[in-house]
């Protein structure tokens, strides 16, 4: 079990190395950049988008209903909303949310060009295929995590203050107040931080996973589940991790 | 020409390959015929370099594959073209798109002279017209084809061909033995080709590699195929009735 996980870990770091050599024409590497930033980050913004709208008003409600009373000031309700979104929802949460679409998206699209022996044709022509297929996808969503995280706490708030709007659960001006309570701006950037880390253990673990796919349409299937079950596992560890380092 | 010495491959405890050498020559159509599952495959993935055998050399004119280092392996890849079994096309790029990809890759030309030599490459596989299509949208010949033509759009030195009709009617076989034979003409490559289809030996074999568990058990050509004595190369050949007919009608004409 131990040496399994360690040869593993070691066919992981050896398969990076690969895939971090100097590419061999920067032009093909980014146009395959802005492929995958489309297909990895722009294809998720609407799922990000949804899925941190309810929560935000779900949030909201939950701790509306269930924590305040008279003795509590009226902002609380704002506060808790803003601190849950970006100290964990949308930075950690948000991406093991990602680790299921987009990491499955890696690891059986790799596993099904090694399947059909695509992997070999690039290897054939001379072609890094490592570096190649997965050197673009790290970057792309690296680059575009920001802006999923972002997007989500934007939603979140929009979702938020739809309880006051169409729920009337809560005063509006007293959610601002409460949102706007003590606000620090590391814990924003810290969220950030947490997701670049994320957006990498997704992108180059899937990839791994689908990578080393030996067999058929089996084990790409297998990989895949493998690939989710990974990302999950390592983003909840170096949540853990980042979060003691980065706070103040 | 490519020469292997001794080459052994094994899976875990099963010998696939058991010390094959042979010399693959220049300018012809160099064949590798045997039984399904003696080892055609495993023995182009050793030439190749997909797999690496436990001993043996492999040489491209006198350059050694397996002592090379990545980088130079890389670099003579560059001069290789690969036709796979299952034709291994790029399925998230066009047929234009895929015959372009290795001009793309390693060319130096600009995107229109690209394009033009990626639709003559097309051209030259009686393709014209499908170079918008996707690899899912095309039939099972086509896809054969345009992986021909992907893989020499570069001007390869070495061709590697695996079972190119394998799943054809005997017509298309035809049209794709006929191009390959004619392209390696063209352009003096060396062309290996694996199949089990006898029309395709009879048609092209120039030099011909019969082998039967792991080892080299017959070398020849196509004109002495048939006159041949050894025993295992006959039942192999022999297995169908057609090429059983054509041994007694020539037998019958030595005769008389
Ligand atoms: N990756 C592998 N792992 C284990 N055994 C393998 C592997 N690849 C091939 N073999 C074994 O090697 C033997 C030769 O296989 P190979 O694919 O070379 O046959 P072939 O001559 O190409 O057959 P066909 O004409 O059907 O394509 C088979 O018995 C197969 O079981
Ligand atoms: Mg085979």
């Amino acid at each position: 079990m131990i040496a399994e996980g360690l040869e593993t870990t070691g066919k992981y770091i050896l398969l990076m190395k690969r895939v971090f050599s100097r590419p061999e024409r920067i032009r093909v590497y980014l146009k395959q950049y802005v492929k995958e930033i489309e297909q990895l980050g722009i294809n998720s913004i609407g799922i990000v988008l949804l899925i941190s709208l309810f929560i935000g008003a779900v949030i909201t409600i939950q701790i509306k209903l269930n924590i305040e009373s008279p003795w509590m000031p009226r902002w609380t309700v704002g506060y808790i909303t803003r601190e849950i979104m970006l100290l964990e929802f949308s930075s950690s949460i948000m991406c093991l949310i990602l680790a299921g679409k987009v990491g499955s998206n890696i690891s059986s699209e790799i596993g099904s060009m090694r399947v059909t022996q695509q992997i070999d044709a690039l290897e054939i022509m001379g072609v890094n295929s490592a570096s190649f297929l997965i050197l673009p996808k790290i970057l792309a969503l690296v680059t575009i995590i920001p802006l999923l995280v972002t997007f989500s706490i934007c939603a979140g708030i929009i979702g938020a203050y739809c309880t006051c709007w169409f729920g009337g659960i809560l005063n509006a001006s007293d959610l601002s107040y409460g949102l706007q309570y003590n606000f620090v701006e590391w814990y924003a950037w810290s969220s950030f931080i947490k997701s670049l880390f994320f957006a990498f253990i997704i992108a180059s673990v899937s990839s791994f996973y689908g990578y080393s796919v030996k067999g058929g349409s089996i084990e790409v299937g297998k990989a895949s589940t493998d690939s989710v079950v990974s990302c999950s596992v390592l983003i909840l560890f170096s949540d853990l991790i980042l979060t003691n380092l980065l706070k103040l | 020409m490519i020469e292997i010495n001794t080459i052994e491959k094994s899976f875990e405890e099963k010998k696939v390959l058991k010390g094959i050498s042979t010399t693959f020559k220049t300018g012809e159509t160099n064949l590798i015929i045997g039984e399904s599952g003696s080892g055609k495959t495993v023995l182009m993935q050793c030439i190749v370099g997909l797999l690496t055998p436990e001993k043996g050399e492999v040489k491209y004119d006198h350059r050694d594959l397996l002592k090379m280092g990545k980088l130079e392996t890389q670099k003579l890849r560059r001069e290789m073209g690969m036709l796979f079994q299952s034709a291994a096309l790029f399925d998230s790029m066009t047929v234009l798109e895929n015959v372009m990809f290795p001009l793309n890759m390693f060319s130096d030309k600009t995107l229109r002279e690209q394009t033009r030599r990626a639709l003559t490459c097309l051209d030259r596989v009686n393709l014209k017209g499908a170079d918008t299509k996707f690899p899912g949208e095309i039939s099972g010949g086509m896809q054969k084809r345009v992986a021909i033509a992907r893989a020499i759009a570069l001007n390869p030195h070495y061709l590697f061909c695996d079972e190119p009709n394998s799943g054809l009617d005997p017509k298309t076989s035809l049209v794709i033995d006929a191009l390959i034979h004619e392209i390696t003409k063209e352009y003096g490559m060396t062309t290996i080709i694996n199949t089990h289809d006898m029309n395709s030996v009879m048609s092209i074999g120039e030099n011909i590699l019969f082998i039967n568990k792991g080892k080299n058990e017959w070398e020849g050509s196509k004109e002495n195929i048939l006159s041949s004595n050894n025993k295992k190369l006959n039942s192999f050949i022999f297995a169908s009735d057609l090429f059983k007919k054509v041994k007694e009608i020539e037998v019958n004409q030595v005769k008389e």
